[in-house]
């Protein structure tokens, strides 16, 4: 009976809850996706156990809201997965105390010195099509004069960070012509939806020929189904560049540990775990080590880029000429 | 005079629990934010879509609910039962299912194209006000179909043999008493709607005010817009509610012998088209979902089972706390207080729930208790609905006599009402474990890995392509919300003859 209780106890509570009080913890903010256990923290969790001697603890769900919330109580000591369109509201909190490290390891497409927001991974914003149903896009243009019948289903800018990724790509492809470019794509966009899930699972379900995701998306359906079809439409304009960032909380009270975790997240070893986890391309990487199925990934030649502040500032542009472009 | 301030306290309780979290949500954003045009845009076609949603499917619901009560066949209860599953399922399964049927490359697309018909284009407020009616029906069918089981079989025996007009004299005052509850109920539902009206309405012309809620909180972390915004929500579910009572008028039928209601009139033909047609519209989505669903069964990883067995614990949790609550609160204001819980964006609740408890625990650590306890508030006023009517017809027919023979509290409740009451409560607290395992809820605002619930799994693999994995945990989810609410139904009717 008794360890029929801890079974159940167990398989309700985890093991999270089950620290023996002697160890260390680090306590990791990230979101939902990526503590879950088809997401990469599972992996790196027991990585860096490895090393520190330590207990890491996620704590999941919306990651700059929550923290927000929290302010100064907060018992995050590292959070892990902002996006860098929306890191301005988190530097303003002033909750986040720089990295200290040398970035000289970064793999970026483009220049980073962000003493505060460490890079894990990287991706571009693309359409994904069915290479056997469509011959593809080599251009935003292309895309714009596609004849009215092909489905594009995308994300609302409101709601998802790719869908605002979406909304600063077209920004800075047409900058003050955005709307008008907005109103040509408008009748190919058969819906939209509030995150990137619904809207990959209509296509594919077939609901839609052509889905807004990621330069990345091929290399899952090339390495985990061995299904050759899906292709990213690599555009001459350039392709959005969207990063994922880790920082240290100023108020954490591990702080060895956590510049260790912050150190550790530039090594080779969290590094591999990225592609096939997260299915984004580590950040810190030289591309001959990446696994088979992302080296082979065509890269867009331009890659385009709003820092936070121009970000923030033209958010509610580029938001306002989709909205009203897509209402007609 | 016990029973009354035992009625009052509660309805505080509930009131407490939605007010609370809100002002808390309130204050810590630093007060009110007037509204922008975008925001009253949005009201505008919340209140516009949440009025014909309801409408119509209360509409619709009459000849459906009707048919039932007129007849029975071998599988009809079963029927009844399966039939309530779309009110049931999680979001994003019901969008697919939807959509698998009605969407460019869906059935009714495949069928009409050899037909030479032009392609039905689903996305629009047409498709919106489509797929909260999908939702909706169900719920609008089975208070309609309590209502008509609630008039006594002696009448409809009285009337003909008198050869009088029954619809007249029987059934509309039943609907004239039922309907604006039922469509007041439904209107708080659409008011919440989101993801559903964004994704049929094909993009930002079908924007709510639940949509600016969630940007207000996720991007702007402007507490105080969403905390005024929720305060609008407040208000549309309180007027919704009081013009209901206002305008549900007509008499209860009186006391029967609780016989089976044998009817002779109606034409079968258009009795067995309302059912065919409904049961076609609500089912084939779920078919549809069954179908893709299977495949993926056996992709679920073992850790599924852990969440479902979560999921099942706060379920069952929400039920027994609905129950408690819901029985001091069987009255015309408990039922309007309890709107207040339905009305309010649940982002908006936990958020607040997140703050007032804080300083004392580590939210992450109460997430599967406090998830539980939005369920309730959220269920609350399905159940009042559910279980008013019925109450009130057990005290107007029985309650002096039951007092007359000195029957105090406990005796007159278990002896009279509680049986009374059995059915719906049946009914509403499936209804509620059903509803508690499909929702996704607050939960996803702060948890820890390996303690999520069975809806969040199906989002997680979702997220990490798997979607034929998730099709097969939506299926897991469906088949047990099922299974959660026909145990519940059918323990109501046990002993029962109907």
């Amino acid at each position: 009976m008794k360890t029929t209780l801890i079974t159940v106890a167990g398989l309700l509570f985890g093991t999270a809850a089950l620290s023996d009080g002697h160890t260390p913890v680090l306590t990791v903010y990230a979101p939902d996706y990526f503590g879950s256990e088809w997401g990469p923290g599972p992996s790196i969790e027991a990585a860096f156990e490895e090393r520190c001697k330590c207990d890491l603890q996620y704590q999941t769900g919306d990651l700059l809201p929550r923290l927000l919330l929290e302010g100064e109580r907060t018992q995050a000591d590292v959070a892990i997965g902002f996006n860098s369109d929306i890191t301005k509201r988190a530097r303003d909190s002033e909750m986040f105390a720089p990295h200290g490290l040398d970035l000289s390891p970064l793999t970026l497409p483009i220049d980073w010195n962000d003493d505060t927001f460490l890079p894990f991974n990287y991706g571009h914003t693309a359409f994904i099509y069915d290479n056997t149903k469509l011959d593809g896009f080599d251009s935003f243009e292309a895309l714009l004069d596609a004849p009215d019948d092909v489905r594009v289903v995308i994300q609302d800018p409101r709601s998802s960070i790719s869908g605002l990724a979406l909304v600063l790509w077209v920004q800075a492809v047409y900058g003050d012509e955005a709307e008008a470019a907005w109103l040509r794509l408008a009748p190919k966009i058969v819906t939209v939806t509030q995150g990137w899930s619904e809207s990959y699972g209509l296509f594919t379900d077939g609901e839609a020929d052509v889905v807004l995701s990621y330069t990345t998306s091929p290399a899952y359906h090339i390495i985990a189904e061995e299904d050759l079809t899906k292709s990213a439409a690599i555009f001459e304009e350039g392709h959005y560049f969207m990063v994922e960032l880790a920082a240290k909380l100023a108020t954490t009270d591990q702080p060895k540990l956590a510049d260790e975790f912050m150190a550790f997240i530039l090594t080779e070893d969290f590094q591999t775990m990225i592609p096939t986890t997260n299915w984004s391309f580590p950040a810190a990487l030289p591309m001959d080590q990446w696994p088979e199925g992302f080296q082979d990934l065509p890269m867009p030649e331009t890659v385009l880029f709003y820092t936070e502040n121009e970000a923030a500032a033209l958010r509610d542009v580029a938001i306002e000429a989709w909205r009203s472009a897509l209402s007609q | 005079m016990a029973q009354r301030t035992f009625t009052i306290i509660t309805a505080l309780v509930v009131a407490g629990l939605v007010i609370g979290p809100v002002t808390a949500v309130l204050w810590h954003g630093g007060g009110i934010t007037v509204l922008s045009a975008a925001d009253l845009s949005a009201l505008q076609f919340t209140v516009w879509q949440a009025f014909w949603s309801s409408l119509i499917s209360v509409t619709l619901a009459v000849p459906v609910a009707r048919a039932f009560a007129r007849r029975s066949f071998w599988g009809r209860s079963a029927l009844v039962s399966i039939m309530g599953a779309p009110f049931i399922l999680p979001v994003i399964v019901a969008i697919l299912g939807l959509l698998s049927v009605f969407g460019g490359n869906g059935f009714v697309n495949v069928f009409l194209e050899p037909l030479g018909i032009p392609k039905l284009d689903i996305y629009g407020a047409h498709g919106v006000i489509l797929a909260h009616v999908f939702f909706n029906l169900p719920l609008a069918i089975r208070l309609i179909l309590q209502g008509w089981l609630s008039i006594p079989s002696e009448r409809f025996r009285v009337a003909a043999s008198l050869n009088a007009p029954i619809f007249k004299l029987l059934e509309w005052p039943m609907l004239c008493r039922i309907m604006p509850s039922a469509f007041a109920v439904i209107f708080v539902i659409c008011i919440g709607s989101f993801a559903v009206a964004l994704t049929l309405g094909g993009g930002p012309k079908a924007t709510t005010i639940e949509l600016a809620i969630y940007q207000a909180f996720k991007f702007d972390f402007d507490l105080s817009k969403a905390a005024s915004l929720a305060v609008v929500q407040l208000c549309l579910g309180l007027g919704v509610g009081l013009v209901a009572l206002l305008l549900a008028r007509g008499d209860m039928l009186g006391v029967g012998f609780d016989r089976v209601v044998q009817r002779w009139d109606g034409s079968l033909l258009l009795d067995t088209s309302w059912i065919g047609l409904a049961t076609l519209f609500l089912l084939t989505p779920l078919v549809a979902i069954f179908v893709a669903g299977l495949s993926g069964l056996t992709d679920l990883p073992i850790s599924i089972w852990g969440a479902a067995l979560r999921s099942l614990l706060i379920s069952l949790g929400a039920v027994i706390l609905t129950m408690l609550l819901a029985l001091p609160l069987v009255t015309k204001a408990g039922e309007v207080a309890s709107l207040l819980g339905l009305s309010v964006s649940g982002l908006v609740l936990g958020t607040g729930m997140f703050l007032i408890i804080q300083p004392y625990v580590r939210p992450s650590s109460v997430a599967l208790p406090v998830t539980m306890l939005v369920n309730v508030l959220m269920a609350l006023p399905f159940v009042l609905r559910i279980l008013r009517p019925n109450m009130e017809a057990a005290k107007n027919d029985f309650g002096r006599l039951g007092q007359s023979l000195g029957l105090q509290r406990w005796p007159l409740w278990r002896i009279v009402y509680l049986p009374r009451l059995r059915r719906p409560m049946g009914f509403a607290a499936g209804l509620t474990g059903a509803l508690a395992m499909g929702d996704l809820g607050v939960i996803t605002l702060f948890s820890r890995p390996g303690e999520g619930t069975l809806p969040m799994a199906m989002y997680q693999l979702m997220g990490a392509y798997k979607m034929e994995a998730a099709y097969g945990a939506a299926l897991l989810l469906v088949g047990l919300s099922l299974g959660l609410f026909w145990a519940f139904d059918k323990g109501g009717r046990a002993h029962a003859v109907v």
